[in-house]
């Protein structure tokens, strides 16, 4: 940056009520000024409800699911119902002759999933293709109505050659077993968890291992340590389970593709069907209301949304294809499975000498199953080693799901850490504070004992009853990721009235809200001042709502934009009010001089806009202190969100079941925006990590190859009886890093809530439980309670 | 889900008039391809249309039953027990005061069923009559035992929510938790066939375990209608408890539950026991050693851990299901000391 188009600003900085400073940054000529601590502002930082509340409570949201357009079609799937086969041919005749039948399309290339570098995985023509799990996709069809698609999906013949599978991932490792792929695959790291990598070596189902994020010299680490703890780990697979199935309407015209998606991504979608299609991004729209859940199953377009559009131009009209449950659970995404061993070497003191970490995981048919960044970063420890692999299985790809990678890893390393802290005769949080250098770290866990009231805390199985209650803790650690490729426009219009508009979707978290209050705070107007259109791609392309980074890459733009478009109305009316525009600022619908004693109602102001409206588009500008990490569009201060969590918990050793009675969370994510809307995030976070700890997983047959509970009946999740009561503590950290200085919340309080369970339950019967979910099964068989005869099998 | 023909009659006699085929009947099939002429009763649907939605179930026509008003009251019985119309709702039941005085094993496992939503609409007769939950069985793609197949998939399989008692060519547990708690309270079925004759049929013999018939959990017959569940009235001294035991606690199954009915003279012995286990077998398991021990003893927690010791004799789990014996046993002792210490 040059000084001419930059200014020196003093930026907050600091932990609010712990440790305020200020900060000098050198930052672009367009940016909005510094903005105070929160307790300054009148809108932002202040909880307000979400903007379309109403709405989805009284049922009037729409979602993806009621788009219905003349003419719309309705097409349903063909899905393997076999683990491993060739398909040697398909009749689509019967099915064509269908009453009703509009469009068939068989399905040749398949996406996210590894490809086999050679080609095998998709030969021309209609047969000859290997499905390679249950629920892939063969075909799809469009009819006037859904009973006639479906008819129709029956009527297809498919003639297939069952190939040796296989579900188990101990089985998929064994040298003879049957191979998923018999050649090299590529692909990235759908997962999320990264051991994906390029040329890895690949022998029978074991791709790995990547080596990579290993530093400094582990073996002389532990040579080093007075104590070493040693554990194995297991996590299983869990869905996605949206309450809002995944769905589309599709529009193919002679003049461009409307697409109606329940995505996380519309400028995603955009530029994946239009590479798909062939279609110039500018004749490619794509739109989305209101959301239920995503996280990260809605983030790319997948092979259903490309039938779908296949279909609708084929047929010449708009398609709906919405998957259905069964379709939920089987092929729409998954958080993998992970198997880890963990060697962690200290000094008696406490201070880490090395940490070692062999992992396997399986994300079905797709890369990724790996542990994320956990381990590799929370911690201070010199030497650190990673050996990662995955392992293919004949099941539905995993994807990028809440916190990947990390989620599993956290379960892991966190309950070593507390087994450690044993051995060394410390209290858990008196060894993270000698070994976590992290000082936001440090004051959620001073705030959270003392909230939770850690102090209660006794010795493991310290109940005489066979209920026993136990406390845990433990930690978590996410990156303040950016998109930089985020644009937001602000409005204002002649009579006043002011819009904000981004192609950024509210996948539930309530962004909409938050740029309402952010353009609210700039113009001093009110939150429901500001009209928020979002989730189209008419708009200026706003960023996906994963990664936890919509809010950090798309607020401040949206208070640049209104800083901007507010400096040109200000020039426009200045004179009718004020001798200078340079010292006037806008509060309180008014639009005054520093020392108020002269002002215009900012409706007034508007009143003498030359044309009916003026608008300015910004775009995320890099963070003030440079990006720490640029990845493309992508950047991220690595490992700069934390968050602690504490749990108490209820296990009744006769019938093994745990109850989650509290849960204590203190997190941090830069500026609290919204306090609610964090509150509800970080509140929906715990859930699913409770559910994830004590309920969920996928359960594959492994004679079949199916899935037995693809539903939300017997995949069991937690429900109202489940929930505990559950305390949020906001941290305000300021890091003067951009115009809102906000960053994200929803990946890092869905963390440590499963380890924080399983340290409580260790602290109330005196036995780990290295393994998910901790059903009543896994308790009961810790606990050597359950009797070793079996029956005729 | 298919579309159907449509009755809805308005008395018993019309009902019972319309030719049907039991639920069982018309889901057998030899080749996997499913009978698409059955004509078949519906009381609140909540089973029903799920057959029908996974695809289990293509009836040909639909008799709905819940249009007959006599079928759903609660009225006193002659012999001072209690009748229940086959349309009472489990919430009708769970908020009944006589059923909830008298009866309190019946209240508890109406009120834990399902969800509350599910038990505005569910009915007794109907939930008595629901089909099991087996995941092979529920899935389409395993044509099982049960369904006119080969194998029973759950024996090799994932078999964690399966019998552990008596199953002998299908491991599945019977799915109505009512079952086992009206079993303790010696509950008697009234059911009137197409020419209107009734017969009374003992509940614990109205179920049929694999062996004897592994098409079907019960013994109705085509064109029957269950009209009635009939509760001999309970000797004053008596008390009874459900214990329902999930993984979670709302919207779920039981991994184990557990009805005990004791009738103890007062300050004394006792003098009757009923503890039926449920999700243990294909059918309500009466634990009979269980019962004896309890007969003619003070009840006292050394007691009522002997009889739950007892009560998993001759339990033989499968490959993943042996952890449901320890619960068994603990919601057994449990469930004899809350009714001896009247909680
Ligand atoms: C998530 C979930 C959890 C559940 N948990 C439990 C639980 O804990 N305990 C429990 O017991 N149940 C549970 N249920 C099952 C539920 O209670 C039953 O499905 C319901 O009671 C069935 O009653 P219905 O009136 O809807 O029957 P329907 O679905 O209408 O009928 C069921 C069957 O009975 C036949 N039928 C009905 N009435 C008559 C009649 N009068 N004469 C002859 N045949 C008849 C029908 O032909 C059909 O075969 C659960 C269900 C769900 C979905």
């Amino acid at each position: 940056m040059t000084s001419a188009d930059t200014r020196l600003q003093k930026y907050p900085v600091g932990i609010d009520s712990v440790s305020m400073a200020e900060i000098e940054r050198r930052v672009p000529a367009g940016e909005a000024p510094p903005l105070p601590p929160n307790p300054q502002l009148a809108v932002i930082g202040k909880s307000i409800p979400r903007i379309n509340g109403r709405a989805k409570v009284t049922g009037a949201a729409p979602f993806t699911v009621d788009v219905k357009l003349p003419g719309m079609l309705y097409a349903r799937l063909l899905r393997s119902p076999l683990p491993h086969a060739r398909v040697m041919s398909i009749d689509i005749g019967a099915a064509e002759r269908h009453p009703g039948v509009r469009a068939i399309h068989v399905i040749n290339d398949v996406v996210g999933r590894a490809v086999e570098t050679t080609g095998q995985n998709t030969p021309a023509g209609t047969s000859g293709r290997r499905v390679l799990y249950v629920g892939d996709p063969i075909a799809a069809v469009a009819a006037v109505t859904p009973e006639a698609a479906q008819a129709a999906v029956d009527l297809i013949k498919v003639d297939y050659q069952p190939l040796a599978f296989v579900v188990d991932l101990e089985d998929a490792r064994k040298p003879d077993a049957p191979r998923v792929f018999a050649h090299p695959v590529h692909g990235e790291s759908f997962a999320g968890g990264n051991p994906a990598g390029t040329a890895l070596p690949q022998q029978g189902n074991v791709r790995g291992p990547n080596k990579s994020g290993s530093r400094g010299d582990a073996a002389a680490g532990f040579a080093d340590a007075d104590v070493v703890i040693e554990g194995e780990f297991r996590t299983q697979v869990q869905t996605h389970c949206c309450l809002e199935p995944h769905g589309l309407v599709a529009d193919w015209r002679k003049d461009g593709l409307t697409v109606y998606m329940s995505t996380q991504f519309t400028a995603g979608i955009r530029a994946e069907l239009a590479a798909a299609f062939g279609l110039p991004l500018s004749r490619v729209r794509v739109i989305v209301d209101a959301m239920g859940g995503g996280f990260g199953s809605k983030s790319s377009a997948g092979n259903y949304a490309r039938a779908a559009v296949t279909l609708s131009r084929q047929a010449n009209a708009p398609v709906r294809l919405v998957l259905d449950r069964h379709e939920e659970q089987i092929d729409s995404g998954n958080r993998p499975a992970t198997v880890q061993r963990l060697r962690v070497g200290a000094r008696r003191n406490g201070t880490l000498t090395a940490i070692a970490i062999d992992t396997y995981g399986t994300s079905g048919v797709g890369l990724g199953a790996g542990i994320g960044n956990f381990a590799q970063a929370i911690y201070d420890c010199a030497n650190f080693e990673l050996v990662q692999s995955d392992v293919f299985i004949n099941a539905g790809p995993g994807c990028a799901m809440r916190a990947p990678g990390n989620v599993p890893g956290a379960f892991a390393l966190e309950q070593t850490i507390d087994e450690l802290a044993e051995k060394l005769g410390m209290d858990p949080l008196t060894l993270r504070g000698r070994i976590d250098l992290s000082a936001v770290r440090r004051e959620e866990r001073r705030i959270g004992a003392a909230r939770f009231g850690w102090n209660r805390r006794r010795a493991p199985g310290s109940d005489s009853g066979p209920i026993k209650r136990g406390l845990g803790m433990a930690q978590s650690l996410w990156g303040a990721n950016v998109r930089t490729n985020s644009a937001c426009e602000v409005r204002i219009f002649r009579d006043g009235s002011v819009e904000v508009l981004s192609s950024v979707q509210d996948i539930g978290t309530g962004i909409g809200t938050v740029l309402a209050q952010v353009v609210a705070e700039e113009l001093g107007l009110r939150p429901e001042d500001i009209t928020v259109r979002i989730g189209d791609t008419e708009y200026p392309a706003g960023p996906p709502s994963y990664g936890s980074l919509t809010t950090a890459s798309i607020t401040p733009p949206a208070r640049n934009a209104a800083y901007q478009v507010l400096r040109k109305l200000i020039e426009i009316a200045a004179p009718s009010f004020a001798a200078a525009a340079g010292n006037l600022a806008a509060r309180a619908g008014r639009i005054s001089t520093a020392d108020n004693s002269r002002s215009i109602g900012f409706r007034e102001a508007a009143a003498q806009l030359p044309t009916d409206q003026i608008g300015v588009v910004a775009s995320r500008s890099d963070d003030y202190a440079d990006f720490a990490r640029k990845m493309g569009d992508m950047a991220s201060a690595q490992n700069a969100l934390g968050g602690v969590q504490f749990a108490e918990v209820a296990v009744d050793t006769e019938t093994g079941i745990v109850r989650v009675e509290r849960v204590v969370a203190v997190q941090d994510c830069g500026r609290p925006m919204n306090p609610l809307q964090i509150e509800s995030q970080v509140q929906g976070g715990i859930l699913q990590g409770i559910s994830y700890a004590l309920f969920e997983e996928r359960i594959l047959d492994r004679h079949t190859g199916h899935m037995l509970n693809a539903n939300l009946e017997q995949y069991k999740i937690l429900r109202s009886r489940e929930t505990p009561a559950i305390e949020v503590h906001l941290l305000e950290n300021y890091q003067g890093m951009s115009a809102t200085d906000a960053y994200g919340i929803a990946e890092p309080s869905n963390i440590a809530t499963a380890p924080a369970i399983a340290n409580a339950v260790y602290n109330a019967i005196g036995v780990r439980l290295r393994q998910l979910p901790m059903s009543p099964a896994a308790v009961l068989a810790a606990l050597g309670r359950i009797p070793q005869r079996s029956g005729p099998t | 889900m298919n579309s159907f023909e449509w009755s809805s009659p308005r008395d018993i006699a019309q009902a019972a008039g319309v030719a049907t085929t039991t639920v069982a009947a018309a889901m057998v099939s030899q080749s996997g391809r499913l009978s698409t002429d059955g004509v078949v009763f519906k009381a609140g649907g909540i089973d029903l249309l799920d057959l029908m939605k996974e695809g289990l179930l293509v009836p040909r026509g639909i008799v709905n039953l819940r249009e007959i008003p006599d079928l759903a009251v609660i009225a006193q019985a002659d012999d001072g027990g209690v009748h229940i119309g086959a349309n009472v709702t489990l919430a009708q039941l769970a908020a009944d005061p006589v059923i909830r005085t008298r009866f309190l094993a019946l209240a508890d496992v109406a009120g834990n069923s399902a969800s509350p939503q599910i038990r505005q609409v569910a009915t007794i007769g109907g939930n008595l009559l629901q089909r099991p939950r087996c995941w092979y069985f529920r899935s389409r793609d395993h044509h099982c035992a049960r369904k006119g197949g080969e194998v029973c998939f759950a024996f090799a399989g994932e078999n964690q929510y399966h019998a552990i008692f008596d199953h002998n060519g299908c491991a599945m547990v019977h799915p109505e938790t009512s079952a086992t708690a009206l079993v303790a309270l010696g509950a008697k079925l009234e059911l009137t066939n197409a020419a209107g004759t009734k017969r009374v049929v003992g509940l614990e013999q109205f179920f049929l375990l694999p062996e004897v018939d592994i098409q079907r959990e019960n013994d109705l017959t085509p064109g029957e209608i269950l009209t009635a569940i009939l509760l001999p009235p309970p000797a004053p001294t008596s008390r009874s408890i459900h214990i329902k035991q999930g993984e979670t606690d709302s919207f779920d199954w039981p991994i184990a539950d557990v009805a005990v009915a004791l009738d103890t003279a007062p300050g004394g012995a006792c003098r009757a026991a009923a503890v039926i286990l449920g999700a243990a077998s294909p059918v309500p398991h009466r634990a009979k050693a269980a019962e004896a021990l309890l007969v003619g003893k003070t009840i006292d927690a050394d007691v009522a851990r002997a009889a739950a010791h007892a009560a998993l004799q001759g339990a033989a789990p499968l490959t993943k299901n042996a952890y449901k014996l320890p619960i068994f046993e603990t919601l057994v002792r449990r469930a004899i000391l809350a009714v001896v210490r009247g909680g």
